[in-house]
C-alpha cells in the first residue's frame, strides 16, 4: 500500500517545487534572464571546464544566464500548462456533461464534434493559426486551449452516463429538481474527481505542445525563454556543446513526467480509473 | 453488420466535409493572402493584381464552393510559392512520410506488445512497475528534444547512423523510433490491461484447470483476447503518428508532407496547408474506420446499435 503512495509523492514535489519556482521565480533568479553579454557567450555551467560560479547553468549565445533563463522559462510552461486547462476543461467538460446527460441527439452531436476534433492534425492547425494570428502568449494559450478539450468531453460524457444511472440522481429528479441544478449540484461533484486526473493528463500534453510550437518558431516568441525555444535556439551550437539543449530539454522532461506522476497517483488515490 | 458499417461510413463522409470547411475558414482567417505573397512593401495595385489572379477578390462563399467543388475532383488547386500543383507537391512528399509511419507503427507494436505482456504477467511486483516507468518517461520525453540527443548520441559521438536525410536505410532508423514514441505508452498500457483483464477470466481458469501449458495459455487464451484492442487502436494511432510528423521531419530534415506543410506555413502558402491539413484529417479518419471495422470484426459485441 505503501508502495503504491510513491509515484504520488514524487509527482507532487516535482510539481510542487515547478510551481513555487513559477511564483517566486524572479527573486530566485540570480541575473536578469534578458540582459545580454556579448562578451561571455556559451560559458559552460559551473561543474564544467570553463565554467564560472557567476552562471551556475552557464549562459546562451547571447551571454544571457541561463538558469535565469530556465526559471522564467518554468513559469512560462506553467502558465501555459494551467491556463489551457482551465479553457480546454470548461469546453470540453460542458460538452461531454451535455452529451452524457441528454443523450439521444445532443449526445451524437457531441460526438459529432469531438470526431471532428481528433481528426484535424493539432501540430500543423495550431501552427497555421500562430501563423496567421500572430505569436504571442495569449495567442499560443488560447490555440492550445481551443484544440485540446477532446479528452476532457470523452471522459466526462463516459462518467457522465456512470453518474446519471445512478439512485441519487432519480432521487434529485423525483424530488422535482431542475436539469441545471441536477446537472451542477448531483453531476459535477462526482466527476470532479476524474476531471482532476485528465487535467494532469492535459496539461502535460499541452506544456509538451508549446514546447514542440515554439521550437519551430511559432509559440511563445523571443526574447522569452520557453524551453522548446531555448531549444530551438541553442540547436545549432548542440554540436560543440550539447548542455545547450540538455539542460532545457531534462526541466522539460522532468516537469512533464513529475505531472504525469501526479495524476497517476491521483487517479489511483482518488479511484478515478476509466482508463478513457 | 451491414448497417454498421453504412453508418460508420456516413460519419467518416461527414467529418470529412466538416474538416474541409475548417480548412478553408483557417487559410482565410489572415485577411491579407495577397500581402503575404506580394511583400510588405507591395503596391496596392499589384495586391488588386495577385487578388484577381488567384480569385482572392470573389466573395467567401464563392471561393469556398469552387475550392471544394475542385478539391472533390482532386484538383487541389496550385501553390503560390512553388508555382506547382498542390496535387503534385503532396505526392512527391507523401511516401516518405507514410514509410516512416508505418515503420514507427511496427516498432511501437513490437517494443510495447511484448513489454505490456510482461508486465501483466508479473501484475504488481517491480517489473510491472518498471514498465509502467517505460510508459511515463516515453510519455514525457519532447519529441523533437529526443531526435535532437539521439542525432548527438547515434549520429555525431558513435558515427552509427545518419544525422539527416534518408539516403540510405540507416536514416530511417532514428525518425522512426522517434515517432514511435507516440504510441508505444498507449498501446503498453493497452496490452498489459488487456492481458490482466484476460488472465483473471474464466477461460483463462478453465485452461488452466485442463493443465495447459502456460506458454499455451499465453499465447492461445490471453493473448488472443488482449490482442484485438492493439490491433484496432494501432491504426488510429498511425493517424496521430502521421498527424505530428511535422516536429520530426524538420529535426532529421526529412522532406515529407510535415515538412512541406511547416515550409509552406511559415511561408503563407495557404493552398498548400489547406490540403495537408485535409489530407491527414482523411488518412486519420480513413484509419479510424478500419479500426472500427476491424473492432467490429473481431469482436461481434462492439457492433451493437
Amino acid at each position: 500500500m505503501r508502495l503504491r503512495r510513491i509515484p504520488l509523492v514524487i509527482g507532487a514535489i516535482i510539481v510542487g517545487f515547478a510551481a513555487i519556482v513559477a511564483i517566486i521565480g524572479p527573486w530566485l533568479a540570480p541575473h536578469d534572464p534578458f540582459v545580454q553579454d556579448l562578451g561571455h557567450r556559451y560559458v559552460p555551467p559551473a561543474w564544467m571546464a570553463g565554467g564560472s560560479p557567476a552562471h551556475w547553468l552557464g549562459t546562451d549565445g547571447l551571454g544571457r544566464d541561463y538558469l535565469s533563463r530556465l526559471i522564467l522559462g518554468a513559469r512560462i510552461s506553467m502558465l501555459i500548462g494551467v491556463s489551457t486547462i482551465v479553457l480546454s476543461g470548461t469546453i470540453g467538460t460542458t460538452l461531454g456533461v451535455l452529451g452524457g446527460y441528454f443523450g439521444g441527439t445532443v449526445d451524437a452531436v457531441v460526438m459529432f464534434i469531438v470526431s471532428c476534433r481528433l481528426a484535424i492534425p493539432l501540430i500543423l492547425v495550431a501552427l497555421t493559426v500562430v501563423f496567421m494570428v500572430g505569436s504571442s502568449l495569449a495567442v499560443v494559450v488560447l490555440t492550445i486551449g481551443l484544440l485540446l478539450w477532446e479528452r476532457f468531453a470523452v471522459v466526462s460524457r463516459a462518467v457522465t452516463r456512470q453518474v446519471c444511472a445512478l439512485d441519487y440522481v432519480a432521487a434529485a429528479w423525483a424530488a422535482g429538481c431542475s436539469r441545471t441544478r441536477i446537472i451542477l449540484r448531483e453531476v459535477l461533484p462526482n466527476i470532479a474527481h476524474h476531471l482532476v486526473v485528465i487535467a494532469t493528463i492535459d496539461m502535460a500534453i499541452a506544456i509538451l505542445l508549446e514546447a514542440a510550437l515554439s521550437f519551430l518558431g511559432l509559440g511563445i516568441p523571443p526574447p522569452l525563454p520557453s524551453w522548446g525555444l531555448m531549444i530551438a535556439e541553442a540547436k545549432d551550437y548542440m554540436f560543440f556543446t550539447p548542455w545547450v539543449i540538455e539542460i532545457p530539454g531534462v526541466a522539460l522532461l522532468v516537469l512533464v513526467l513529475g505531472i504525469n506522476l501526479l495524476g497517476d497517483g491521483l487517479r489511483d488515490a482518488l479511484g478515478a480509473r476509466t482508463d478513457r | 453488420m451491414g448497417r454498421f458499417l453504412l453508418r460508420s461510413l456516413l460519419l467518416a463522409v461527414l467529418v470529412c466535409l466538416t474538416v474541409l470547411i475548417i480548412s478553408f475558414a483557417l487559410s482565410r482567417m489572415s485577411g491579407s493572402l495577397a500581402i503575404n505573397i506580394a511583400g510588405p512593401d507591395a503596391s496596392p495595385e499589384a495586391v488588386a493584381k495577385i487578388e484577381h489572379e488567384l480569385g482572392l477578390d470573389r466573395p467567401l462563399p464563392v471561393q469556398f464552393l469552387d475550392w471544394a467543388n475542385r478539391a472533390a475532383h482532386g484538383d487541389l488547386g496550385s501553390s503560390y510559392l512553388f508555382h506547382e500543383k498542390v496535387s503534385s507537391l503532396i505526392a512527391s512528399h507523401l511516401p516518405v512520410t507514410l514509410r516512416l509511419g508505418v515503420i514507427a507503427i511496427i516498432i511501437a507494436i513490437v517494443v510495447a506488445v511484448p513489454l505490456g505482456i510482461v508486465a501483466a504477467l508479473h501484475e504488481g511486483t517491480w517489473i510491472d512497475i518498471a514498465v509502467g516507468m517505460v510508459a511515463l518517461i516515453g510519455q514525457a520525453v519532447p519529441g523533437f528534444w529526443l531526435g535532437l540527443m539521439l542525432i548527438l548520441w547515434f549520429g555525431v559521438d558513435l558515427h552509427w547512423l545518419p544525422i539527416a536525410g534518408l539516403e540510405t536505410w540507416q536514416g530511417y532508423i532514428m525518425p522512426s523510433f522517434v515517432l514511435s514514441f507516440v504510441a508505444i505508452p498507449v498501446m503498453l498500457r493497452l496490452t498489459r490491461g488487456g492481458m490482466v483483464d484476460a488472465l483473471r477470466s474464466d477461460y483463462v481458469r478453465t485452461a488452466r484447470a485442463k493443465g495447459l501449458s502456460r506458454i499455451a495459455i499465453v499465447v492461445k487464451h490471453a493473448l488472443r483476447n488482449a490482442a484485438m484492442p492493439v490491433v484496432a487502436v494501432s491504426a488510429v494511432q498511425l493517424g496521430f503518428i502521421l498527424g505530428g510528423s511535422v516536429v520530426t521531419e524538420v529535426v532529421f530534415n526529412v522532406r515529407g508532407v510535415g515538412y512541406l506543410a511547416w515550409e509552406s506555413i511559415g511561408k503563407g502558402d495557404f493552398p498548400v496547408i489547406q490540403a495537408v491539413v485535409l489530407l491527414f484529417a482523411v488518412i486519420f479518419v480513413g484509419l479510424t474506420l478500419i479500426a472500427d471495422l476491424l473492432g467490429a470484426v473481431l469482436d461481434p459485441r462492439l457492433r451493437g446499435g
